[in-house]
């Protein structure tokens, strides 16, 4: 009896298993649709290394308002303000010594000292975040966005422990049953994000998609506080700025290669 | 062999209920997390990871100290543990799935775990930890299944088993070793970047992990027939001191680097966890209960006297499994994320929710310990008699 | 058998157990659905795909376009009837198909499916 019954349950594991695969391969070919096909828009902007330039000499409590209210409303970004530190912030503001912590001095120079940096995900060239995430929700694009699959991401927070900037944010809570409880989101044409998922700074790719600018940079375009390029196009704005100005970039110690300079 | 579990004394059966009291306590909280988000928790925009992860990096290193006992018996012949590989393999098996609940918790979407399975990505060290944890669970508990029935038919065990035991050996370093990597590879948090982080991991690990294993022995010894055997003890003692010196070594090289540099990002992390930094001193009394529990029970199993007494020898162990509770599984990985990438400070503290959480895992932990520690034991009464 | 008793007891358990989901849907099904479609839907004639097609397979297609256009940023859509359409949820599917809880929300409930898209897509305001 002992041994016919072990030979009966290894049969049945092995049917079960080829079953199994054998209905994944009928799934797998059901799933293509014949001559569909998808494309990019032509509209879109392409780019080998987008960047952005900001002059923080054109910066004050109103432009950077302006640019951070663009962005917020338009990826329907809640607002918790600081609430047990579970903010969720795309883009945001702090002096200098937060901006470039390390760099600071008891002498600085007062314009410096007071001035409200624009702070966002850097979309490192060499990004640690894209390094750690198992799952590949976020990625490096070919043309340097640092981006995220809010479908994949799994929540295990990797990435925000890998940033050394603080860009990341983690919904904690549920946007949609919290903030929008009784608030309609700002951009109906654009997702919220839910619980349990990282989000950041997209460098607008929906509306780089359809030609578009960033939003921030789009707030602030009166005054180009600041500038969208490809750094790799020699006649984009953004080298042309960066060759008449000098600029920085935060901890560039540490080797993430980030496309976002601050012209002081 | 499983049935071996559901015969036990009064007693086994109260502490069965009272572990699974404790897990349903911890899973209904986790329901709880799961409707309303980790926002239950206390964790942050700015510490990102809290008790749950910190205490996964802590139980890691207890599930690899079984190749404390499997690697000298094993390669090197060292008689005295034939008797209790079997309850460090066990042992490893109950860690390894604490590791794997810890991290189930942590989740923002754990629905979605197997994404890490459906889309691997050789390049994050998660991936590979989920590889390598997953890969010892198997191990231990096809190791320790197949020599236990062996044992019980008083045969030998398969030809196949022999290669998997040898594999464990380097594989139980592999688990801590990833798990370190998880911390030693992050530009921008420098109290975790640091090339002996996984040293320091294997030399607490293989301090905590044999500590515990003495409290069990004793303790089995004390409700069973099965004695480990006093020797197999003595011997595991030796390699908690030797492994908690190197322990204690390791802190101070960290410290000397930081202080002796004086270069800020190093000291900061030290500074805080010590004395509190700007104010914020959250973590000083734990660490210090570290320091003074550790150095006091190093001290202690120094002591030959000591070592040899079993009562002296539970106690020193107690200290040595607390006090490298507090360092692994809170102070490192809360004090990684103080300060914040912008030099200010967010301090952390556990809410009820997470610590019945946490308390629920643990009591899963031990609730298959115990049943695969009545297991082994059966089976060792029923062989001597 | 030892334990007949028991034993045939635990088998019928599990097979009523087993089998409760087809038993209470004998006793409680209502109604097959029926979705309705929107006047633009209405209007439209034909969806993305044939209605074929898009009911056995919407889901297949929507995991296809949520690859294409966020991990390959390829935004059109090129039907297999020639017509381009943009590739999202939010404001193509839904742009047609504005009647959630008549249309979308019909099968599902009735399949006792939860597609959790709408966590995070909003849906269109409908008027009650």
């Amino acid at each position: 009896m002992e041994r016919s019954r072990r030979s009966f349950l290894k049969i049945l594991g092995i049917s079960t298993l080829g079953l199994g695969t054998l209905s994944s391969v009928d799934l797998l070919a059901k799933a293509g649709m014949g001559k569909a096909e998808f494309a990019p828009d032509p509209k879109g902007m392409t780019g080998k290394r987008w960047a952005l330039v900001v002059d923080v000499k054109k910066l004050d409590e109103d432009t950077t308002q302006k640019a951070i209210e663009a962005c917020h409303l338009i990826h329907n970004v809640p607002d918790y303000g600081d609430e047990d530190n579970e903010e969720i912030k795309w883009i945001w503001t702090d002096k200098y010594e937060h901006a470039f912590p390390g760099t600071e001095h008891e002498y600085l120079a007062a314009e410096i000292e007071e001035k409200p940096f624009l702070l966002l995900c850097n979309h490192c060239a060499n990004p640690p975040c894209v390094r750690v995430c198992p799952t590949q929700a976020t990625w490096q694009r070919e043309d340097g966005i640092v981006m995220m699959d809010q479908h994949r991401c799994i929540g295990c927070r990797y990435c925000m422990a890998a940033c050394p900037f603080g860009a990341r944010s983690f919904n904690w809570k549920d946007p949609r049953t919290t903030y929008f409880k009784d608030k309609e989101p700002p951009n109906p044409k654009y997702p919220t994000r839910t619980k349990g998922v990282v989000e950041k700074c997209n460098l607008c790719a929906e509306r780089l998609a359809v030609g578009e600018m960033p939003a921030c940079v789009e707030a602030v375009q009166d005054s180009k506080a600041i500038v969208f390029g490809d750094l790799e196009d020699p006649h984009s704005e953004v080298r042309e700025v960066l060759h008449e100005h000098f600029a920085i970039r935060r901890k560039p110690e540490l080797g993430t290669n980030p496309n976002v300079y601050y012209i002081v | 062999m499983l049935e071996t579990a559901l015969k036990g004394s009064k007693k086994y059966w109260i502490l069965i209920g009272v572990l699974f009291g404790l897990h349903a306590m911890g899973a209904t909280a986790f329901l709880y997390q799961l409707s309303k988000g980790l926002t239950v928790t206390g964790m942050s925009r700015d510490v990102s990871w809290g008790i749950y992860i910190a205490q996964f990096t802590f139980l890691v290193g207890v599930a690899a100290s079984a190749v404390m006992v499997v690697l000298p018996y094993y390669l090197h012949n060292v008689k005295e543990f034939g008797k209790i590989t079997i309850l460090g393999e066990f042992l490893a098996v109950a860690a390894v799935n604490m590791c794997l609940m810890f991290i189930l918790v942590d989740l923002g979407k754990p629905m979605r775990m197997l994404n890490v399975i459906l889309h691997p990505t050789l390049n994050s060290i998660l991936f590979w930890d989920m590889v390598v944890l997953n890969g010892y669970l198997f191990l231990n508990i096809i190791i320790g299944w197949m020599v236990l029935s062996a044992e019980r038919k008083e045969v030998e065990p398969p030809k196949w088993v022999k290669p998997l035991i040898y594999l464990s050996i380097p594989w139980a370093v592999s688990i801590h070793t990833v798990t370190a990597f998880l911390y030693a590879g992050l530009p921008g948090r420098h109290f975790w970047l640091t090339a002996i982080m996984a040293a320091r991991f294997l030399a607490s690990a293989f301090a905590a992990g044999p500590a515990l294993l003495i409290l069990l022995c004793l303790i089995v010894r004390k409700v069973s027939k099965f004695d480990p055997g006093k020797e197999a003890i003595q011997k595991v003692a030796n390699i908690v001191v030797y492994a908690m010196i190197i322990s204690i070594f390791f802190v101070v090289l960290e410290i000397f680097t930081a202080f002796y540099s004086q270069i800020p990002g190093h000291m900061h992390g030290f500074v805080y966890t010590f004395v509190g930094l700007h104010g914020h001193a959250n973590l000083v009394p734990w660490t210090w209960a570290f320091a003074v529990m550790a150095v006091l029970a190093t001290l202690m199993l120094l002591c030959p006297p000591l070592r040899k007494n079993e009562k002296t020898l539970a106690i020193s162990c107690l200290l040595v499994f607390f006090s490298l509770w507090i360092e692994k599984g809170i102070t490192l990985v809360i004090t990684g994320f103080i300060p914040n990438p912008f030099d200010t400070i967010t301090e952390y503290v556990p809410t009820l929710p997470e610590i019945a959480i946490t308390i629920g895992v643990w009591a899963t932990g031990f609730l298959i310990l115990t049943i695969l520690y009545k297991v082994a034991v059966s089976v060792k009464e029923e062989i001597a008699s | 058998m030892y334990n007949k008793g028991l034993v045939i007891t635990g088998i019928v358990i599990f097979v009523v157990f087993f089998t409760s989901p087809f038993l209470i849907g004998l006793v409680k099904s209502g109604p097959p659905p029926e979705p309705e479609l929107s006047p633009k839907a209405k209007l439209a004639k034909q969806c993305v795909e044939a209605k074929e097609y898009m009911v056995e397979s919407h889901m297949q297609m929507l995991n296809d376009w949520r690859n294409e256009a966020v991990r390959e940023g390829k935004r059109i859509y090129v039907a297999t009837d020639g017509k381009e359409y943009t590739v999202s949820l939010q404001n193509t599917c839904m742009d047609c198909h504005s009647n959630k809880s008549k249309f979308c929300d019909q099968c599902h409930n009735y399949a006792e499916v939860n597609p959790y898209c709408w966590e995070c897509h909003i849906e269109p305001k409908e008027k009650l």
